[in-house]
């Protein structure tokens, strides 16, 4: 009885054997195919970025050969590119443009981020927690042509009338409005962060006697805080590189601003609004382009070490 | 001062550290303890075994009251420590945690400096003026990982991240942190857990030293570790006592034939 049991499975096994063995190969050809396609999805992210950069490069480049003088381009604020006879480029004014707003824009944005992800991580539960969530991402999709509208339809009047000012699109609007755009996904960082902190570390603060707000202040917010500066600085990256909303906001003035209240030009914007009028290949064009390599190192510089940091490769 | 607080005064300190009265406990809909009534002695070693589930971590995060983080669960009973009931509305949370500390299965300190996880609850209690060590940061430090044993071995780098330590220097750091604020119970769920045989010789050494100075409950899972390192012994069953005695008795005639079935491993 038991020899013809093993003899009987060994004949199966044998047919068995042959049958899957077909199948593994049809198997094994479904699996390259899957791994070549997602290889392939995989580094067409890579591809298509060095392939923008490059093209950005290769319609800029010329200009940074030819034409840049790096004193005039970077120190100087007057930015004529459509004078006939002499145009002039530089970028001082829109550089401070752009940082005087997304300055402005990440004084806004820390604290109420900041606020709203130690509120929706450490305190609130249940439904509270996951409408909040829901919101944060509801506003994080606003597209920001609408906040642009925002800001010239209803904070421009506001403006007005609160500081008695002439001009309402200026650093303080266009700083609050890309505040409120950015602080959604800092938020959102932010509290992935504060919920990466290990439960065990709460848990063993409360167990001591410390009240919630200590062990948030004296335990999480310290250990999240790699994940935090990550969040702060991906919102920097999202400020400068914002363009609509900017455009429609600061004014759309040349200008070094003085106060909160001046109209100014962010980088972005410039390109936005005078590329279309550009010939191609001509100086202005290039130049614009110059225009757009720095804002492209830049933003991968800041989104690089937002992502160093957040990783924690970074330590301190 | 309450009534309450006076007669507790009043009263010779009592036997009992922890006297726990009718005590009931659901998450959510499930009941998880069912009418334990426990007295666990002043200044001894009481360990409490039972099989996986049965409520042991339960009843000592009842102590603590820890158990209210989680924000489903429902307490009806009493529970008395050092002569006052942790569960009356009038008890201050802060303080209950003050007198009863809490050393967990995995050794938590926090990703602190190890200095800084010795004062971190002095700090939390010095300013209500409550019972605390009065030394110097740096005394207290000191004292403070010398009584669990740890002082020789990381007085050089007291700066350094508590969470780099080995787990037995972790747990031996986590019962250290604990005795700034004076604690009277120490709760301990199952300590020796994540450690290896010499950590757990370790801690179990650490913990006749701590004896009588302060009350200790122990959960385990090791009936070894039971009989030697503990004087009295509690033994749980689906939520509700089964049996308490003196170690060596329980250990050789349990009164149940449950607690006879688990001693001897027949389930569990
Ligand atoms: N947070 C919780 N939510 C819901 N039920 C829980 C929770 N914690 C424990 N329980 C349940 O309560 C019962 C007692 O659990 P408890 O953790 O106290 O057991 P235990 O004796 O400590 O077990 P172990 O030896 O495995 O640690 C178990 O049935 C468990 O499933
Ligand atoms: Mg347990």
């Amino acid at each position: 009885m038991a020899i013809s049991t093993t003899a009987s499975r060994a004949t199966i096994a044998a047919v068995g054997g042959a049958d899957s063995f077909d199948r593994r190969n049809a198997d094994w050809y479904v699996d390259k195919a899957v791994q070549v396609l997602v290889f392939v999805c995989g580094i067409s992210a890579i591809i298509f970025v060095l392939g923008i950069f490059v093209f950005v490069t290769k319609e800029g480049i010329g200009f940074v050969f030819q034409h840049l003088d790096f004193k005039e381009f970077f120190l100087t604020p007057y930015w004529f590119p459509s004078d006939a006879d002499d145009p002039e480029y530089g970028i001082l004014a829109l550089m401070a443009g752009t940082a005087s707003v997304t300055g402005l824009a990440m004084l806004v944005a820390i604290p109420f981020s900041l606020g709203a992800a130690i509120y929706i991580a450490e305190f609130a539960t249940g439904k509270t927690r996951e409408a909040l969530k829901v919101l944060v991402e509801l506003l994080a999709a606003i597209p920001s042509v609408v906040w642009g509208f925002i800001g010239l339809v209803i904070m421009n009047p506001l403006i007005i009338k609160w500081f008695d000012v002439p001009v309402g699109l200026c650093v303080l609007n266009a700083g609050i409005i890309l505040g409120l755009m950015a602080a959604p996904i800092m938020t959102s960082i932010a509290e992935d962060a504060l919920k990466a902190v290990p439960d065990r570390y709460r848990e063993a603060a409360e167990a001591m006697g410390a009240t919630r707000w200590q062990v948030t202040y004296k335990v999480v917010l310290p250990a999240a805080k790699n994940g935090l500066l990550g969040g702060v600085l991906l919102g920097v990256g999202r400020g400068f590189g914002e363009t609509m909303a900017v455009l429609m906001a600061t004014g759309h003035a040349v200008n070094i601003p003085d106060s909160i209240f001046d109209s100014v030009r962010a980088l972005t914007a410039t390109i936005a609004a005078e590329l279309g009028e550009t010939v191609v290949g001509g100086e202005h064009y290039q130049v614009l382009f110059t225009i757009g390599i720095l804002l492209f190192l830049v933003t991968f510089i800041v989104n690089l070490s937002a992502d160093l940091i957040v990783r924690g490769i970074r330590k301190g | 001062m309450t009534v309450a607080q006076a007669a507790a005064l009043l009263q010779p300190a009592p036997d009992y550290a922890i006297d726990t009265k009718k005590l009931n406990l659901w998450y959510g809909t499930f009941q998880a303890l069912y009418d334990v009534d426990l007295r666990i002695r002043q200044g001894m070693i009481t360990s409490m075994i039972g099989p996986s589930g049965c409520g042991k971590s339960t009843y000592l995060r009842s102590v603590n009251r820890i158990n209210e983080r989680l924000g489903y669960v429902r307490i009806e009973g009493r529970i008395d420590v050092m002569g006052q009931n942790i569960y009356d509305p009038g008890v201050e949370l802060i303080q209950v945690r003050k007198q009863v500390g809490m050393v967990f299965q995995r050794p938590n300190p926090l990703p602190i400096s190890i200095r800084d996880n010795i004062l971190f609850s002095h700090r939390l209690h010095a300013k209500g003026g409550g019972d605390v060590h009065p030394g110097t940061p740096d005394e207290i430090v000191e004292e403070s990982l010398r009584t669990v044993l740890l002082w020789d071995k990381v007085k050089d780098r007291l700066k350094r991240k508590a969470t780099e330590l080995s787990l037995e220097e972790q747990q031996k750091l986590c019962i250290a942190r604990l005795l700034p604020v004076k604690p009277k119970v120490l709760l301990m769920d199952e300590p020796c857990s994540a450690l290896d045989p010499k950590g757990t010789e370790a801690v179990e050494e650490l913990l006749w030293e701590l004896r009588g100075q302060y009350t200790i409950l122990i959960v385990t899972h090791n009936m070894a570790q039971a009989r030697r390192a503990s004087e009295e012994c509690v033994f749980m069953l689906m939520g509700k006592v089964v049996e308490h005695a003196l170690t060596a008795e329980m250990f050789v005639t349990p009164i149940h034939r449950e607690t006879a079935d688990y001693i001897e491993g027949r389930y569990g």
